[in-house]
């Protein structure tokens, strides 16, 4: 007992120093330069708070016997309730419907959502932007999911994609449909390029050079002022028309537009429901693309590239070719995405292309389980969906992505919903 | 010359910051073989600390500078030396067999968990503090004005460096500590086997890194005098470039690679262009990693099945 009230005093007084002086003084400008608020109720809190957890969690570990068996305890009760929605199980008879049940559930929903007289216009913008990162998330887990390479720079492809749609729409006057397989291409083609001669590299130096090729990108993209606009960015990016159908009140003469022809009163949230199925359609096609490719050759050389490179050297695999594949792909996900992007926001500067947005999409893949796509999907509604119902909590959802990235790591290496299963067995 | 002599002096200085902070990387990699993505956060916290410490030491009616300049750094190396210990102790040791990139995820979680931490303590914008230490010596004058000048608090920064590095290599090169940090570096089972503490070894390795980085956070305060909660970001790439440049690993590298990656920095941001002086940092990692990855000092990895 003594020993566990000490061990708990001391973590309450490293809590307490580590976060006296930032949590305990605010700094604030004033008229005679910097001054501080305090908040030293805050700090007693937190030392409190660490005081008991910290005795619970002794007393807990007690009866346990250890920190490991009461984290595997809790992680196989996670891993068994996951395992229901698995995409993976496929041993069981029994539960092989519910392997394409689910999917086939959320697939009907996501169609019907529009629908659904709940539905409003701001049901509909959160719903887009789910979609968005599950799309983006289902191209980078081409790269860090099935490849096992750690891409973050991913937003540079993202960025690429968003400001050639902008671009072409700008000076070679192409509508959304025209440009948005150049645009893809076009990342792809840049994937192709960088990713060239730094495929070779290992694992966390990879990670490095991508994240300096998201750095070079958002600068270049600020101060290559004539091109891009700096940091004011483009506006007046063309939206998306249906078979040549503008979705606006007015257009200029010929223009058909999309009430008009279908004898409908105009209304705003129309374009709303034809962006969803937009993004809908594209994630779709991405998730179904990304799945059926994990079948293939190709998708059974980048898993066997990601559990073991000396072995697949060995076997003749070409490691660069299957991971330029992987990497390139990726990129092109990003750069429709990032079309998308663009045509929906109608304006787009580097602000939206930062680091953090790599860090979220990560985080979206490293909690669904590497690999896993339905793993994906509940994750970006997690992730991207909570916080957007609840925007109170917008602030502190970059510190909850920090923490969980740290905690599922900690906790199950293989995220929430591993499907580190390999496609085949001998 | 007097602006090439001005910008050799401004490159040494930045040089000797990033230097600093280049050690924390290459210690902890040299050691269990991880890129500490958060070590730029514990810069940043440094620097932050620091400006802390300085107001709520005016605020309590301090007007000794020396005095303040003490209680100010040692408030630092504590507090901050501290948060490297927290940091490898809760986000790294759990992981220490894991595979190579759960490590790494778990240290950009922890990157993303410090600044917004710090964002939401302090708040997003910039804060400027009033220079502590002013005044410097003026080494030539110029008939039309141009001046090349060191100032004093430019001098400390590089006295101290110099002071540092040198305290770091004797302990690494003559105490039992260095030896056993060596012996970790080598093979952990056996070090483990003859009786050094591994866990504690990494740990105090942690916390020397931090405790660098925080005096570079402390003296980049005094310099500039600007502090905000991105900072980390860039000057721990930066650091990160010096150490792979260096040689990932080697103590001198590191030191050497800060002051060159210093040097381009102030250089390029004087002669070709100031906006793109951090695209050029950028691009020496590339260039470093394809086609020297092991660095000036650095020895081949061999790759193991």
């Amino acid at each position: 007992m003594i020993a566990r009230l000490k061990d708990a005093l001391l973590a309450a007084l490293i809590a307490g120093v580590l976060t006296l002086p930032l949590m305990g003084a605010r700094t604030i400008e004033s008229a005679h330069g910097l001054t501080a608020e305090w908040h030293l109720d805050r700090v007693l809190a937190v030392v409190v708070t660490v005081f008991l957890g910290r005795l619970a969690v002794l007393a807990l570990l007690r009866r346990a016997r250890g920190l490991g068996r009461m984290f595997s305890q809790i992680s196989a009760w996670v891993a068994r309730s996951a395992k229901v929605f698995s995409v993976q199980r496929r041993k069981k008879r029994r539960l092989l419907k519910t392997r394409f049940a689910l999917p086939a559930i959320l697939i009907l929903a996501t169609l019907l959502l529009p629908l659904m007289p709940f539905s409003s216009r701001y049901v509909l913008d959160v719903g887009i932007m789910v979609l968005t990162y599950i799309m983006l998330a289902w191209g980078l887990n081409i790269t860090v999911g099935y490849a096992g390479l750690l891409d973050l720079g991913y937003v540079a492809f993202y960025a690429i994609g968003a400001y050639s749609y902008a671009l072409l729409a700008q000076y070679a006057d192409m509508g959304f449909w025209a440009a948005l397989p150049l645009c893809g291409l076009i990342a792809a083609a840049v994937g192709v390029v960088l990713g060239f001669p730094v495929l070779r590299l290992r694992g966390d130096y990879f990670a490095i050079v991508t994240l300096g090729f998201g750095e070079i990108t958002r600068l270049i993209l600020i101060n290559w002022t004539t091109l891009t606009g700096g940091p004011n960015g483009l506006s007046g990016v063309p939206r998306p028309r249906l078979f040549g159908m503008e979705f606006a009140r007015s257009g200029e003469e010929g223009q058909a537009l999309f009430h008009d022809v279908f004898g409908l009163a105009f209304d705003p949230s129309q374009r709303v429901v034809f962006l969803y199925y937009i993004i809908l359609g594209m994630a779709l096609l991405v998730g179904w693309f990304s799945w059926r490719l994990r079948r293939l050759p190709l998708g059974r050389a980048w898993e066997a590239l990601r559990e073991d490179e000396v072995a697949c050297a060995a076997l003749g695999v070409n490691r660069w070719w299957v991971k330029l594949t992987a990497y390139a792909l990726a990129a092109s996900v990003a750069g429709l995405g990032g079309a998308f992007f663009a045509a929906r926001q109608g304006f787009i500067s580097p602000e939206s292309f930062t680091f953090m947005e790599s860090a979220t999409i990560l985080a979206i893949i490293i909690l669904g389980g590497m690999g896993s796509l339905m793993g994906v999907v509940l994750a970006t509604l997690f992730i991207i969906g909570l916080p957007e119902l609840f925007r109170d909590l917008e602030q502190f959802r970059m510190l909850a992505f920090g923490l969980g990235m740290v905690l599922v790591m900690i906790w199950r290496p293989g995220g929430l919903m591993s499907a580190r299963e390999p496609t085949v067995r001998l | 010359m007097d602006y090439l002599l001005q910008q050799l002096i401004n490159g040494l200085t930045l040089g000797a910051v990033y230097g600093l902070i280049a050690i924390g990387y290459t210690m902890v990699f040299g050691i269990i073989g991880m890129i500490n993505f958060a070590h730029g956060e514990i810069y940043m916290i440094g620097a932050f600390v620091t400006v802390i410490s300085f107001v709520v030491c005016g605020l309590t009616g301090m007007d000794n500078v020396a005095v303040m300049l003490a209680v100010a750094l040692i408030v630092t190396i504590v507090v901050t030396g501290l948060y490297g210990w927290t940091i490898e102790r809760v986000a790294y040791r759990p992981l220490r067999n894991a595979p190579r990139l759960a490590a790494l995820i778990s240290s950009i979680g922890m990157s993303v968990l410090l600044q917004n931490y710090v964002q939401l303590l302090q708040g997003a914008r910039v804060k400027t503090m009033q220079p502590v230490m002013q005044g410097g010596v003026t080494l030539m004058d110029r008939a039309d004005g141009f001046t090349v000048s060191v100032s004093y608090m430019q001098i400390i920064i590089m006295v101290l460096t110099v002071a540092l590095m040198t305290g770091v290599t004797l302990v690494i090169r003559r105490t039992t500590l260095g030896r056993a940090q060596r012996a970790c570096e080598q093979d952990k089972v056996m070090a483990a086997l003859l009786g050094v503490n591994v866990d504690r070894t990494i740990a105090i390795t942690f916390v020397i890194g931090a405790v660098l980085a925080a005096i570079a956070g402390f003296m980049v305060t005094m310099y500039y005098g600007v502090v905000d909660f991105f900072m980390g970001f860039l000057a721990g790439m930066k650091a990160f470039t010096a150490a792979v440049l260096g040689g990932i690993g080697s103590l001198p590298g590191a030191m050497l690679g800060g002051l060159l990656i210093g040097l381009i920095e102030s250089f390029w941001a004087g002669y070709v262009s100031a906006q793109y002086k951090d695209v050029a940092v950028f691009g020496i990692l590339m260039l470093v990693l394809m086609l020297r990855p092991n660095g000036l000092f650095g020895r081949p990895e061999i790759e193991k099945v």
